[in-house]
């Protein structure tokens, strides 16, 4: 199952990249997305997955079987980066929005000076 | 005594500070009253000198803190009080001169300012025991100097000028302090006095030549030694008094000191003494010889000031005690009629208004004055008597013979160059002061007694001390020892006097003298053979090719930096994913042999495959679609599907953002998408089909990386702590909400900030647009903020 989740990372990745060089700024921004989800994603790999039960301490128990749950902190850590991605890509989409509406292009070449169009 | 010093010295440079604004009240005086503070730093130094026992030297210790533990403080001895009366001396006359010289200039408080600072930097480098301070003060004086010759800064030449002295002045600042902290190093001690207490001789020290290579490119940059000399003919662009105080008794005459300095730590080595010689012996000479071939008497005057140095530079590496002595005496000598034919030079430049001396004549009727003293100081670089050029010039002749090995090369070019110099004063002479027949008498801007008295001052008392001092040489004796006591360690009684008998010295004088009235008499062929081998020597014209090559560099810089900061956003891109994926795939062959111990992978199961594969479509279709929606669909598809894989390996809360997340990301997107153009391709298939192969690469690298990570366990994970104690500790139930609330709050707390300068991002993008916002309101979308934390 891992090998195929791997496989599936490097798929996101291989398109993020691709996305990425792209000259059309809205394609760059889609790109950024998905590597940052497969970025994530490898976070959440790398902490060593195994299918165990919800990371939460039962009713009535004090302390938690680490072999039992799955491991909290790549799971803390990734809504963490969740989180912020979603702010920087609400702030990339709108710093897109007012890029476009004062350059008039969405062609990153086209972008070599500060001048407006 | 010493306090006063202090204070003076102090004086000059917060009096430098105030110059401009203190010119603001003084105007036209500001030179006159500046001139007082050297005046008084003189006649202090007058005084410590009367007072210096034949084997004393002091320190002055002052409370001013240069760097952490390395007070300032002064060195007097000898050889500083010979170097210091000769800057405050000639100081004060420059400062009395500049007051009527530059009197129509713009910016003079700037100029003071500058002056200013030279001089006490002067005063400080000479002065400081400490080697680092000794540095600093040496930079000043760089730093100064650039501003003094580029201040015609409306001109090109001057600038360029400028910038040449400061870069090859500069460049033998930095080896000078390299060399001085190594130096430091090797002897423990940064300060001159304990140098020469202890007699630490670095000689057999394994750096040696090192240092010395330093310490002589130091010297050689900033006393326009060949290769390096062309700086010092360029530098005449700074106005006259400046050059007249560089070349006299400042500035150029600091490598001189720095070897002189040194010699009791550095010198007297086989290295030492041929690389001085050598380097002396061609300054000497080419710096004599092209002194004929010009007409500016500035540029006359600055190639003979070459020469000069030259020969100090000679002097001290002949390493004798007598050659010791006669570069002290000759620095003097130098010092002396060197400022005097500047300051003339710059009278006859007010006066007429042209410094070209072979478009004058006959000036000594309307400047008897200005002839007379002229006439002392060429009587002095001439070398004859009754000045103190002659005795220069004597024990120069005297260190020479002595050298059994090379005087046979030595002497030649020596006398050779005196020659030359011989010829250069009486041509000087001749040309602007006798009459000629044939030609018009020169029309006059003043009459002589028009000449302020300060600027007739200088050169009249520089002439005077010449005679004065050539009459009673002896007065010299008891400074002179001194500084050779502590350059050389050697008891030694100076006596100098005016005659000492007809000897070879004398005869090889008489000769010198002679066959310089002979170069005079066929000065035109030589001057034109000069003339001829000056264009040849164009060819290899150094500042042309120093300028050239700085050009080339700053060209090579900009077409190096234009090709790397090309501004092509995804080229960069490119090359940072190839260099990742060098480095990755060189690590992953490097890690081949490593031992993995695989844990089982888990099954397959059926419901996860076909997500996964219906997310990979989503994913490939983002790439493809033309549409915008669609691609925008697609992505929160395969974000859905990331999703439900947090999901399926337990990841409660992961997946609820990852949800939330997605969906607010598309709500967003979609609002903006419709203010953004289309897709649109761009770029041609080629380029389409290199990347798709560098993605598909990055890819199977990410892959490869990912699998590999899996069997990594580095470190013994904390996630047991976590486990064990949100109960316990934290009193929650959710680890992973436990942790992020309470054991990292402080990280959340980041978080949120950073939503919220998003946020506030956001929010002042649209807002700055008032009126697209009311089209948006229109069409009844809400603000677009984010929704806060989805913790």
């Amino acid at each position: 199952m891992e090998h195929l989740i791997a496989i599936f990372i490097g798929l996101l990745y291989a398109c993020g990249v691709y996305l990425v060089l792209r000259r059309s700024i809205v394609k760059v921004i889609l790109g950024i997305f998905l590597l940052s989800n497969a970025t994530n994603l490898i976070i959440f790999m790398a902490g060593g997955i195994k299918r165990g039960g919800v990371a939460i301490i039962e009713e009535g128990a004090e302390v938690a079987d680490p072999s039992l749950i799955s491991d909290p902190l790549p799971q803390a850590l990734i809504l963490t980066a969740i989180v912020i991605s979603l702010g920087m890509s609400a702030y990339i989409l709108a710093l897109k929005y007012r890029y476009f509406d004062v350059t008039g292009t969405h062609d990153l070449d086209q972008l070599k000076n500060t001048d407006q169009r | 005594m010493g306090n006063i010093l202090t204070i003076l010295v102090a004086l000059i440079f917060v009096a430098a500070i105030f110059t401009p604004f203190l010119y603001g009240v003084w105007r036209q005086k500001t030179g006159l009253y500046l001139s007082f503070i050297p005046l008084l730093i003189f006649i202090c130094l007058l005084v410590e000198a009367l007072h210096l026992a034949p084997h004393e030297g002091f320190i002055l210790d002052t409370p001013i803190v240069f760097l952490p533990g390395m007070n300032l403080a002064f060195r007097i001895d000898g050889l500083t009080l010979i170097f210091g009366l000769l800057i405050s001396g000639i100081g004060f006359l420059i400062l009395l001169y500049s007051a009527k010289y530059m009197a129509k200039y713009e910016r003079q408080g700037h100029f003071y300012t500058y002056l200013m600072f030279f001089m006490g930097s002067m005063i400080g480098m000479v002065f400081s025991d400490n080697l680092i301070i000794m540095f600093m003060f040496w930079e000043i004086t760089s730093v100064a100097s650039f501003f003094l010759i580029g201040f015609d800064h409306h001109r090109e030449k001057s600038r360029q000028a400028a910038l040449q002295a400061l870069l090859i002045t500069g460049f033998g600042g930095l080896s000078l302090l390299f060399a001085v902290i190594l130096i430091g190093n090797i002897c423990g001690s940064y300060n001159v006095s304990d140098l020469l207490r202890q007699h630490i001789h670095v000689g057999n020290h394994p750096h040696y030549y090192l240092i010395l290579t330093l310490i002589i490119l130091a010297a050689i940059t900033k006393s326009a030694q060949f290769p390096f000399h062309f700086w010092l003919p360029g530098a005449m662009e700074a106005p006259t008094p400046v050059s007249a105080y560089l070349h006299s008794a400042t500035m150029v005459n600091a490598g001189v000191f720095l070897l002189m300095r040194l010699y009791p730590v550095m010198g007297g080595t086989v290295f030492w003494k041929y690389s001085l010689m050598i380097t002396g012996c061609i300054t000497m000479f080419l710096g004599a010889f092209f002194a004929l071939g010009q007409r500016d008497l500035k540029r006359i005057l600055a190639f003979t000031t070459i020469s000069a140095l030259g020969t100090m530079v000679l002097l001290v590496g002949i390493d004798t005690t007598d050659s010791l002595k006669a570069a002290l005496v000759f620095f003097i000598v130098h010092g002396l009629y060197k400022g005097g034919l500047f300051m003339v030079a710059g009278i006859v430049e007010k006066t007429t208004g042209t410094r070209d001396i072979y478009a004058l004549h006959g000036l000594f009727r309307s400047l008897p004055i200005t002839a007379i003293v002229t006439l002392l100081a060429l009587v002095s670089m001439a070398g004859l008597p009754p000045m103190l050029g002659f005795i220069g010039k004597e024990l120069i002749y005297e260190a020479k013979m002595q050298l059994p090995d090379v005087s046979w090369l030595i002497l030649p070019l020596s006398v050779g160059a005196n020659i030359m110099l011989v010829a250069v004063a009486i041509n000087i002479y001749y040309q602007l002061f006798t009459k000629k027949k044939d030609r018009e008498d020169i029309v006059l801007h003043y009459k002589e007694r028009e000449i302020p008295f300060t600027m007739l001052l200088g050169p009249v008392v520089l002439a005077i001390s010449g005679v004065l001092l050539g009459l009673y040489p002896q007065m010299l004796n008891a400074l002179v020892s001194n500084a050779l006591y502590f350059m050389g360690n050697i008891v030694y009684d100076t006596k100098l006097s005016l005659w000492h008998g007809y000897n070879d010295v004398l005869r090889v004088s008489i000769f010198t003298v002679l066959s310089g009235i002979l170069i005079f008499i066929l000065r035109k062929p030589v001057t034109k053979l000069i003339v001829k081998m000056i264009v040849w020597f164009d060819i290899y014209h150094l500042p042309t090719l120093f300028t050239n090559s700085i050009n080339n560099y700053l060209k090579g810089a900009a077409r190096s930096t234009n090709r790397i900061q090309h501004g092509y956003h995804r080229y960069y891109l490119l090359t940072f994913f190839l260099v990742v994926m060098a480095l990755v795939a060189l690590q992953l062959f490097r890690m081949k042999n490593m031992e993995i111990t695989d844990t089982a992978p888990g099954p397959v199961k059926l419901h996860v495959l076909m997500l996964l594969i219906v997310s990979s479509l989503a994913v490939v279709y983002t790439v493809f679609t033309k549409s915008r929606l669609a691609a925008i669909i697609a992505l929160g598809v395969s974000g859905y599907g990331i999703a439900m894989l947090y999901l399926y390996y337990g990841a409660v809360d992961l997946a609820i953002t990852q949800f939330l997340a997605e969906t607010v990301l598309m709500v967003i997107f979609v609002l903006v998408i419709y203010y953004l153009p289309e897709f649109a391709i761009l770029s041609n298939k080629k380029t389409r089909l290199r990347d798709g192969i560098i993605s598909l690469g990055i890819g199977v690298f990410v892959t490869l990386v990912v699998l590999e990570a899996r069997f990594l366990q580095l470190n013994e994970p904390i996630s047991g702590f976590f486990a064990e104690n949100a109960y316990t500790m934290a009193h929650g139930g959710n680890i992973v909400n436990v942790i992020l609330v309470d054991f990292r709050a402080l990280d959340t707390m980041g978080e949120i900030a950073v939503l919220t300068l998003a946020a506030t991002g956001v929010y002042s993008l649209f807002r700055f647009q008032i009126k697209t916002i009311k089209k948006l309101k229109r069409r009844g979308s809400q603000e677009l903020t984010e929704p806060d934390s989805n913790n």
